[in-house]
């Protein structure tokens, strides 16, 4: 896995729970270009853990100066965000991934838009700054429960596209409104909590949109559980702890597993299970419903199982 | 480094030549003494010095030849190369690419001085030398994709990534082991690879894909491909099968040696940044059976593959017709002994 040792060279709050961090080189070398909705995961040496966690990338992706991600502080998380929040200093010296896109624009739309909700807004930060360079028509709508919550306003231009729906004002998104004036040829993409992407997808469905035009990431970390064992061929048995993904269990154990996002949807840490004597929780966008039925593969960044035993092919 | 470059022709009087050198360097692609298909990616970082491998766009002694030669095949076919509007932004990724990677690994051949978006370019062997805005297509002669291929040896295609799939939607194709760009412009990876036989039920395919699907940036691969073609000629189209499908009736015992040549495709995928579209790059390099078996190891290894090879590879690879005369010459190049591992010559 390709990765950069960056240096943090600001931390900025934009809000009470959500602050923005900028990675640089620390010999000021130029850092590989990307595409709007790419993200990096960061390595987070945590207390002999080490966690890593994937972020949109929200700054220019034609500017190779530097990297920034928005952070929100999730206390009820794993400990990537807190630790950032809390123990990452300007100077320090992190190892960051290369960019990664697994929610890129499809740019023969002849029109893109934005549906964010929450921090869902950081991926659409990028594309905004990708659009401005191509010159393509655009709509965004970023919603959020009240102004102080909304940590992209700050970070969004001020451009007659771009809607801010506050619930708490009064001024709920109204998606049939959204969905059912646009030009044929949009394509829509939707970032925020699953809900919202469901609700797009059941709106777009009745308005009649093409399938193949709607796009969605949901921002998806390895959700706790309770504890549980997995065998390796071996015989070697490895413990996930509640709030601990399969993977990272793995990787504490030294047990080489390839990956990418960490998110359930690249598909680079698929497992072959050899024996299942239980339910395997499929939490990821990656395996079909028959391979999920099959209780034969797992995705260890984010699934869980509960039962006997589970024998992995590793 | 110094190269010469040959003065030689890629169709009519088939001038084209490989010197000691570049048969001694020649990508012999089996690396046993027999084939199948298989998901043969490798990293592209590199190789032993001197070889095709060794640097990201390999330059040999064809290379000027060989842009002539494209340049005859576009001026009568301008659909060789195409770009879908949406692939714009990747000619441009691939551009930078190609003209960072030889200004670096050629310095004496060509130069890259970019000043912000205001870009310099030199390039000796073909004496042009251009100033134009990076990302500004009205500053270049033709489109970015166009520009530059008209001065890098192989075809090149450009995938863009969009519902789990890949998709042929822009390419210079004029080098190609009988497919056609016009055809499969637009089509996803299982559409343009579905002529292929027995490897969708292996699952290649399917392997492939999901692995090109993960491909990072700045981690090139690469694999090599082959096929037969008799007389040295790049441009083996669907389109132009008229003039060369018939010369395939030109072999025998006599002329084997010299006409029918190994083709070899060093194929490359890299993802590019700014479009996050896969480059895929395939250069095509020609050896002659007589030029082969002057490596006493790949003419043992190469009679051993091609007399074992099942009856629909080498339909599909066009040379069935021949397979009996081919096997026949190279056998008098084969006496049993065992090869070494690998695919360089001893």
């Amino acid at each position: 896995m390709s990765a950069l040792t960056l240096r943090v060279t600001e931390i900025t709050p934009l809000s009470p729970l959500v602050t923005r961090f900028r990675f640089e080189h620390p010999e000021g070398a130029g850092l590989p270009l990307f595409s709007g909705g790419a993200h990096v995961v960061v390595e987070m040496p945590d207390a002999g853990v080490l966690r890593r966690n994937a972020y949109s990338l929200i700054s220019d992706p034609l500017d190779g100066s530097g990297y920034e991600i928005a952070v929100r502080r999730e206390d009820g998380g794993r400990g990537g965000s807190r630790f950032l929040h809390t123990k990452v200093s300007v100077g320090d010296l992190l190892r960051v991934n290369l960019p990664v896109n697994l929610f890129a624009l499809d740019l023969r739309a002849k029109k893109q838009l934005m549906i964010a909700g929450g921090i869902g807004i950081t991926p659409f930060l990028a594309q905004l700054k990708q659009l401005a360079r191509l010159q393509m028509p655009f709509e965004l709508h970023y919603a959020a429960r009240s102004r102080a919550e909304a940590a992209g306003i700050a970070l969004l231009p001020d451009l007659p596209q771009i809607h801010v729906h506050i619930s708490d004002e009064g001024n709920r998104m109204d998606l049939g409104a959204i969905l059912s004036g646009q030009p044929l040829g949009t394509h829509v993409y939707t970032c925020g909590p699953e809900g919202l992407i469901a609700a797009v997808d059941e709106t777009a469905a009745r308005l009649g949109w093409p399938k193949g035009a709607l796009h969605s990431e949901a921002f998806l970390a390895p959700p706790p559980g309770a504890p549980f064992t997995v065998t390796l061929k071996s015989g070697r048995e490895i413990e996930v702890g509640a709030h601990q993904s399969l993977l990272e269990a793995l990787e504490a154990a030294e047990v080489a597993v390839d990956w990418s996002c960490r998110g359930g949807a690249c598909g680079r840490c698929e497992t072959g299970v050899s024996a299942c004597h239980g339910r395997i929780e499929h939490h990821d966008h990656w395996l079909s419903d028959e391979e999920k039925a099959s209780q034969t593969k797992i995705m260890p960044c984010v699934s869980r199982f509960v039962g006997e035993t589970l024998t992995l092919d590793l | 480094m110094t190269i010469r470059f040959n003065d030689e022709t890629f169709r009519d009087d088939y001038t084209f030549h490989n010197s000691p050198e570049a048969i001694r360097r020649f990508p012999f692609p089996f690396d046993q003494d027999s084939y199948m298909y298989s998901v043969n990616l490798e990293p592209h970082a590199g190789g032993r010095a001197g070889t095709p491998f060794q640097n990201r766009f390999d330059v040999d002694e064809h290379y000027v030849a060989e842009m002539k030669d494209r340049e005859i095949t576009l001026a009568q076919d301008p659909l060789r190369c195409q770009s879908l509007p949406h692939m714009e932004l990747a000619g441009w990724d691939f551009l930078e690419l190609v003209m960072v990677s030889k200004a670096e690994d050629y310095p004496e051949l060509f130069e890259l001085h970019r000043d912000g978006d205001r870009w310099h370019w030199i390039n000796r062997p073909l004496g042009i030398e251009q100033r134009f805005t990076f990302l500004d297509p009205t500053t270049l002669p033709c489109g970015p994709l166009e520009y530059i291929t008209r001065q890098t040896q192989g075809d090149h295609a450009l995938l863009d990534q969009r519902d789990d799939n890949l998709w042929m939607d822009a390419g210079m194709i004029t080098s190609q082991a009988d497919w056609s760009l016009d055809f499969d412009i637009g089509m996803n990876f299982y559409e343009w690879h579905a002529p292929v036989p027995k490897a969708h039920e292996m699952g290649v395919f399917q392997r492939a894909l999901k692995f090109l699907l993960n491909l990072r940036q700045e981690a090139p691969v690469r694999r090599l491909n082959w096929t037969m073609t008799v007389n040295p000629r790049l441009d083996t189209s669907p389109e132009n099968y008229h003039k060369w499908g018939p010369e395939k009736r030109t072999i025998t015992p006599e002329t084997v040696g010299a006409k029918q040549h190994l083709r070899v495709e060093l194929q490359t995928l890299w993802r590019l940044p700014r479009s996050n579209a896969i480059a895929f790059p395939i250069r095509c390099y020609l050896c002659s059976l007589e030029d082969i078996v002057t490596q006493p190891k790949w003419g043992r290894r190469l009679h051993r593959v091609l007399r074992d090879l099942p009856d629909e590879l080498a339909e599909y690879k066009g040379f069935a017709v021949n397979r009996p005369t081919i096997v026949d010459y190279l056998a008098k190049f084969d006496d049993g002994a065992p090869t070494s591992p690998g695919i360089f010559p001893d």
